[in-house]
């Protein structure tokens, strides 16, 4: 590995990171998916990202060397390791963290700078409030006290809504920037909720910028956290929206979404005449934007590690040229904002003890992202099963989550990162093998369906105990088979039911202790945590 | 499934119960299917106890080119039957909204029947999930 | 039981403009197909009737199956000719019968 660290330390600097080539005079910057991570950290991409119908072998359904190729990157470069999972371990430790909403605003405020204020619009994707041990003790105001220094023009949410309808609308109100969302209206009497959409003056133009929260919201997250509010894709709206833009003079409309990659790539098709979609939710990061038809699609990564920019040259009311990059945040390489930095350090002070509690080391590669399972998951199932005295266990596919690098500390903070959100309980019940099998086909396809407007949620449910079979690019109801007890190698049997231990259950009123309790006793008792199963799914027919 | 209000254990209409009814309803015309009646469901339903349905037919609304009749159908409901809207010269538009509760996964079916006896049919596919999976 | 129709349309409009009414009932709407903690099969009761006219003319109806949600809510369009009022009228399986008007006037 010292060969690696030798290239890493080729001096990259911030001016390096933020070298563009910039066009025309307005720029529009990108920051989705934070997961309320002020602090830099590690976070290994996916090594698996199946893609079907028309998705497949295509962004974002590209990993490791596959992505590197299709992208031009250079193995062992900085911009390869910022996007890929390619000998992760020995470039995370020699490019280091990424991320840190200091080392954000420097670059906010360098683009700022080199473009002129008025010329750059910064649009907040969502998945902003929630996902840290401090964003839960403060309810998202940590977040909302942060992001105000960045001074963004708008926000959409996803997440967020699992604070409730009350503290959505309290924050709202605190925030000096509209929270867009045209696909959002009330259940009683059909009405929107919320803005669609804005009209701003930047470099001398007329920018529409629609907002799109997370369609599926009600269904991924408890719908009793929001019960007046109901959402979908609705593209019909967002063509109504883009079609009112233009005949109020918008010379580019700019669709700030939180569909998810997939999604938006299917919209930017039945909706054409929008010029630029900023697309969120599925973590996917990609150097540089993807055109389909006249639009512009960029997906900005997730937890901070990229800013997402967008040049436009704009003549005669319609956009003639343009340059997009997904800039690394380095956080070793850009500085931290001074202003930034003394905000995150006094929104931290109260809880610094127990957020620098140490509870156990990790001894293998913590991370969560994967399409069936991720190592931190496999260490969650595990815990779930033992401390619950349960047979199997269900943690959701979430994609948040940050990553440990073997060896390293597991403190309340890193915890948290994993486990931080608002119905943490976990149940103890007794589930048919049956049962079991329905919920992992629902729930497998939510992600394998070919018609991403059929998508949604995270990745696959994560099931401890239990090595399964999966063919994606079956249909509802036959992806699923041989079910196994690992514990046993028994298969499992539809009319016998087992007790099943599982997290962050939508249904309202569940019992059970909170997830980063339990977790705390086993990585307590465990001291040091390896993850075990991460060969349990066989994937076939792809 | 008992949660929202339709049993179990009944046997769900086959498709042949939907058949059936949209015979009746359009007598011997065949339903044209080229897009004049619009279905409007939502590809998941955040609630199967209620998920909205909306249907309109491009009209002028008089003479022969007016809707008399929309029925909407849930083919995978145990009784297929969900509403029949009847419009009149008032209408102005044959536009209509309400909300259906459905079983499960299924095919929601609408048929529309003009004052010339022409029939327009329309399908979508609504996905009844468990949900929960946050992402 | 069914209690206070609600109502949603302008207050007046320009002759012959065509308008959307929303239109609300809270009721239980009960299928008939559900059964209560002891296997009992609750009997079917719902609203199985909506009609609106415009100065006592019908201008929409809604035949209502189990299969609508409880508070049926139903929205739709009409053009309005003159001023005049509009009456909606929901039935029950019961027999009951809901009421309600609202009036609208043509500049
Ligand atoms: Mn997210
Ligand atoms: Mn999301």
């Amino acid at each position: 590995s010292n060969v690696t660290r030798l290239a890493a330390q080729q001096q990259l600097t911030q001016d390096d990171l933020l070298a563009f080539d910039s066009t025309g005079d307005l720029t529009i910057l990108h920051v989705t998916d934070i997961h309320a991570q002020l602090k830099p950290i590690y976070f290994r991409p996916p090594s698996e990202n199946i893609g079907v119908g028309m998705f497949e072998g295509v962004p974002p359904h590209l990993v490791g060397e596959a992505f590197l190729q299709h992208f031009g990157l250079t193995p062992g470069s900085a911009l390869a390791h910022a996007h890929t999972m390619v000998d992760y371990v020995n470039l995370a430790k020699a490019y280091g963290r990424m991320g840190g909403l200091d080392r954000i605003a420097t670059v906010v405020n360098a683009v700022r700078a080199e473009r002129g204020d008025g010329n750059v619009l910064l649009l907040d994707g969502g998945d902003t409030w929630q996902g840290s041990y401090t964003s839960l003790q403060t309810k998202g105001q940590d977040m909302v006290d942060a992001m105000a220094l960045l001074k963004p023009d708008a926000m959409v949410g996803h997440w967020e809504f699992t604070y409730g309808e009350d503290r959505v609308l309290e924050l709202i109100d605190a925030l000096q920037y509209p929270f867009l969302s045209a696909n959002v209206f009330d259940t009683t009497w059909d009405e929107p909720v919320f803005d669609a959409a804005m009209m701003r003056e930047v470099a001398g133009h007329k920018v529409a910028v629609i907002g799109q929260s997370m369609p599926y919201t009600p269904i991924a997250n408890p719908r009793w956290m929001i019960p007046n509010w109901s959402f979908g894709i609705r593209p019909e709206v967002i063509a109504a929206q883009v079609e009112k833009a233009r005949a109020d003079g918008a010379e580019v409309v700019i669709l700030l979404s939180h569909n998810g990659f997939d999604v938006d790539q299917k919209l930017a098709r039945d909706v054409p005449d929008i010029d630029v979609i900023l697309t969120g939710h599925t973590h996917d990061a990609i150097p540089r934007a993807i055109e389909i038809g006249k639009t512009l699609l960029l997906a900005s990564g997730s937890h901070g590690k990229f800013v997402g920019r967008v040049d436009l040259d704009i003549r005669d009311g319609k956009v003639t040229a343009h340059q997009s990059k997904t800039i690394p945040i380095f956080a070793d390489v850009i500085a931290p904002d001074p202003a930034m930095a003394a905000k995150i350090d006094e929104i931290r002070a109260p809880y610094e003890d127990e957020l620098n509690r140490v509870i156990g080391q990790a001894d293998d590669l913590l991370y969560r992202r994967g399409n069936f399972n991720g190592t931190w998951d496999d260490v969650i199932c595990q815990g779930m099963i033992e401390e619950r005295d349960a047979q199997l266990s269900f943690s959701p596919g979430f994609r948040w989550g940050a990553t440990l690098l073997p060896g390293q500390d597991i403190t309340i903070d890193d915890l948290h990162n994993q486990t931080s959100m608002t119905y943490p309980s976990v149940y103890r019940l007794e589930f048919s093998g049956l049962q079991i099998k329905e919920i992992m086909e629902d729930v497998c396809d939510n992600l394998f369906n070919k018609d991403p407007y059929f998508q949604q949620g995270g990745d696959m449910v994560r099931v401890g105990g239990m090595a399964y079979t999966c063919a994606p690019k079956e249909t509802m109801g036959n992806r699923i088979s041989d079910m196994t007890m690992t514990a046993t190698g028994e298969p499992i049997d539809m009319d016998r039911s087992y007790v099943v231990a599982g997290w962050a259950s939508v249904n309202e009123n569940v019992e059970g202790p909170a997830i980063w309790d339990v977790m705390e006793s086993y990585i307590t008792r465990k001291q040091t945590v390896t993850a075990s199963g991460s060969d349990i799914v066989k994937v076939v027919g792809i | 499934v008992a949660a929202i209000g339709l049993p179990v254990g009944l046997a769900n209409a086959t498709p042949e119960d939907t058949m059936a009814k949209i015979k009746e309803f359009a007598g011997d015309k065949e339903p044209q299917t080229g897009g004049k009646l619009t279905l409007n469901t939502p590809e998941i339903a955040e609630n199967g106890n209620s998920v909205p349905v909306g249907v309109s037919v491009e009209s002028a609304m008089e003479g022969d080119d007016m809707v008399e009749e929309i029925m909407i159908l849930a083919e995978g409901n145990p009784n297929p039957d969900v509403v029949t809207f009847k419009f009149s010269e008032l209408s102005g538009e044959a536009i209509a909204e309400t909300r259906m509760r459905l079983a499960k996964t299924q095919d929601v079916v609408a048929v529309a029947r003009m004052t010339n006896g022409d029939i327009h049919m329309a399908k979508a596919p609504v996905k009844v999930t468990i949900g929960g999976c946050g992402g | 039981m069914a209690s206070k129709p609600r109502v949603k349309l302008p207050k007046s409009a320009s002759a012959g403009e065509i308008i959307t009414i929303k239109t609300l009932i809270s009721h239980e709407m009960e299928s008939g197909q559900r059964k209560d903690k002891n296997g009992e099969v609750i009997p079917r009761q719902i609203i199985n009737k909506f009609t609106v006219t415009f100065n006592d003319k019908t201008v929409f109806e809604a035949d209502i199956e189990p299969a609508i949600s409880s508070n049926p809510y139903f929205e739709f369009a009409v053009k309005v000719p003159e001023s005049g009022t509009f009456k909606f009228t929901w039935v029950d399986d019961d027999g009951s019968v809901y009421e309600t008007e609202e009036a609208i006037e043509v500049a």
